[in-house]
């Protein structure tokens, strides 16, 4: 099966910057990965049900009740820029 | 539009859900708090934290869902939508994609005088992002999470509306609907109810879809219309033009009543949904379901028909009035005030309206209560004045909040029903047009009109009219 990868692609959709030389590295590194993975596919899986998660829990809920929020100056604690009360980021154009 | 295009509609439909908390955590919902004061470490998405689904958030969407004739997904999940924007902590949206919790319903609307069904695709729950606030020339945008994990229903509907009325219509029964619910409280100004629109155009005719154009953040009735009627018109022209329609998301410009391209370089939306593993899936609770079935309120389509059976109003009529919880409810409580149900809804779909659109009121800010129209009416039947002299009467009510008879009073208003008063009115004016009375002996009977017109400006509409044509005939045919 065709396992090309399209590396910049993926690359941009993460926001990562990569040198020519990494995306060539990467390529066929990614390509090996998915390979390995696709041996999953060898597998019969006739009669199962696929699934999402490993735990046999479902429904869990919480009552609609509140609880306090961090105070203002906690939340904002590792943004890189803040400015009254906001976090500040470089401009959004729309 | 010429005869030959029409155009094809779907709109999603983002509903903000009435709970106290986020959807994921405890932090508050409330509206217009100061800039980051409702958030925690889930709902900015701190690493090491586990989101858990708030059970109201889940009952309000189960409960639109029944409402709208939805089946209830028997095994539903959430999913993770991965994007990058500053309002958006985690990377990603928690939303749902396969496996929504309802699907396949319908609500039915009012076009063009006929019912029209509108069949919903889907109903999904998912958490509103943060609010990005950009600062005129500046070099910086700022940030507020407040709503980041606020709980939002995503209501989609088929593409089955086919015009800007239409659209405005199914919106304004799908925010009733919601508001009579409990759900939401439909405040559009406050982003509480928003819609995207999806619009192409093809031959009528045709079955098939074509290119279609998506419209960002309507929020209001007036602009899911004018937005719209501007992008049908821009589509139409560009195809008479030779040009194609390209696939694209648009912005609705109110203060210049246009759309715009947002920037086409945008990639391709690649999400890359996943289902979200820090949530358990939900099984449908049959019993839960069933108790949530028997909690919903009297639904419109249900109220519809009881009042075309239990009022004998006419389906159109009956659509109208119930089309919001209020509007029904005042004019029930008309008709329990004795009010004839013909005649309440004829004034409330007529002058009450007119008046309250005038001020742009809704019908909970009526000043005037509803018995007060039950008692006008009476007196337009006990022939104390006439329909038209109860226009002014019920404007005046309205005003004053003051009652009908003690309106009539003030103002001298009483219908003459004296046959001796009138007689010398009538006789007064067949003296003074003696070419008119010539012309209706010699067999132009519709002047009677006319006469009877003289008779109640001369007695500044305040004559049974009834009356009137009966002493005018009798006295043209002396």
């Amino acid at each position: 099966m065709n396992m090309k990868i399209d590396v910049e692609h993926i690359a941009h959709l993460a926001r990562l910057g990569l040198t020519e030389e990494e995306t060539a590295k990467f390529s066929p590194q990614l390509t090996s990965i998915l390979l390995y993975v696709e041996k999953l596919n060898e597998l019969d899986t006739t009669g199962v049900e696929p699934t999402s998660h490993v735990l046999t829990l479902d429904n869990v809920m919480r009552d609609d009740a509140l609880r306090p929020s961090l105070v203002t100056a906690e939340a904002l604690m590792n943004a890189p820029e803040r400015a009254e009360g906001f976090y500040r980021v470089p401009k959004i154009i729309e | 539009m010429p005869m030959d295009y029409e155009a094809v509609i779907g709109l999603e439909v983002h509903a903000q859900m009435l709970t106290e908390s986020k959807i994921f955590c405890g932090c508050s919902t409330k509206f217009g708090a100061p800039p980051n004061t409702q958030t925690c470490q889930i709902c900015i998405g701190m690493p090491g934290v586990l989101p858990v689904l708030n059970r109201k958030a889940l009952e309000f969407a189960v409960r639109t869902g029944l409402a709208t004739n939805c089946t209830i997904s028997q095994y539903s999940r959430f999913a993770r939508k991965n994007y990058f924007y500053p309002d958006l902590p985690k990377g990603y949206q928690i939303s749902q994609y396969e496996l929504p919790i309802c699907e396949h319903g319908h609500i039915d609307i009012i076009a063009d005088g006929e019912r029209k069904r509108i069949g919903i695709t889907r109903i999904h729950m998912e958490e509103d992002a943060g609010k990005n606030i950009h600062e005129g020339n500046g070099s910086y945008s700022f940030v507020d999470l407040n709503r980041a994990g606020v709980p939002l229903m995503e209501i989609v509907s088929e593409p089955d509306i086919r015009t800007p009325k239409e659209a405005s219509e199914y919106m304004r029964k799908l925010r009733g609907l919601l508001r009579s619910l409990g759900v939401c409280d439909g405040n559009m100004e406050q982003g509480s109810l928003r819609c995207d629109a999806n619009v192409s155009i093809r031959p009528v005719g045709s079955t098939g879809l074509g290119v279609k154009v998506e419209m960002k953040n309507i929020n209001s009735f007036r602009f899911v219309e004018k937005a719209l009627e501007y992008e049908i018109k821009r589509q139409l022209r560009t195809l008479e033009e030779g040009g194609k329609i390209v696939q694209e998301t648009r912005l609705w410009d109110p203060s210049s009543g246009k759309t715009q391209s947002m920037r086409t370089k945008e990639e391709a939306h690649d999400y890359r949904y996943f289902p979200e593993p820090d949530l358990v899936p939900l099984v449908a609770d049959r019993e839960w379901i069933d108790d949530i079935q028997a909690s919903l309120p009297e639904l419109p389509d249900a109220k519809r028909e009881r009042f075309i059976s239990d009022y004998a109003l006419s389906e159109y009529d009956a659509e109208l009035l119930i089309s919001e919880r209020a509007t029904a409810d005042w004019f029930e409580e008309t008709v329990k005030a004795g009010g004839p149900p013909k005649a309440a809804a004829n004034w409330m779909i007529g002058d009450l309206t007119r008046l309250l659109n005038e001020e742009n009121r809704t019908i909970e800010e009526c000043p005037m209560r509803p018995v007060r129209l039950a008692e006008m009416i009476r007196l337009i039947e006990e022939g104390i004045i006439s329909g038209k002299i109860a226009k002014t009467v019920f404007e005046e009510m309205y005003r004053t909040g003051k009652d009908a008879e003690q309106i009539v009073k003030e103002k001298g208003l009483t219908q003459i029903s004296d046959s001796g008063e009138l007689e010398k009115t009538v006789e007064e004016i067949v003296a003074k047009h003696p070419k008119e009375v010539g012309r209706f002996r010699g067999g132009d009977e519709k002047l009677i009109g006319f006469f009877v017109g003289q008779v109640m400006k001369a007695t500044r509409g305040k004559a049974n009219p009834q009356m009137v044509n009966e002493l005018l005939r009798k006295k043209l045919a002396e």
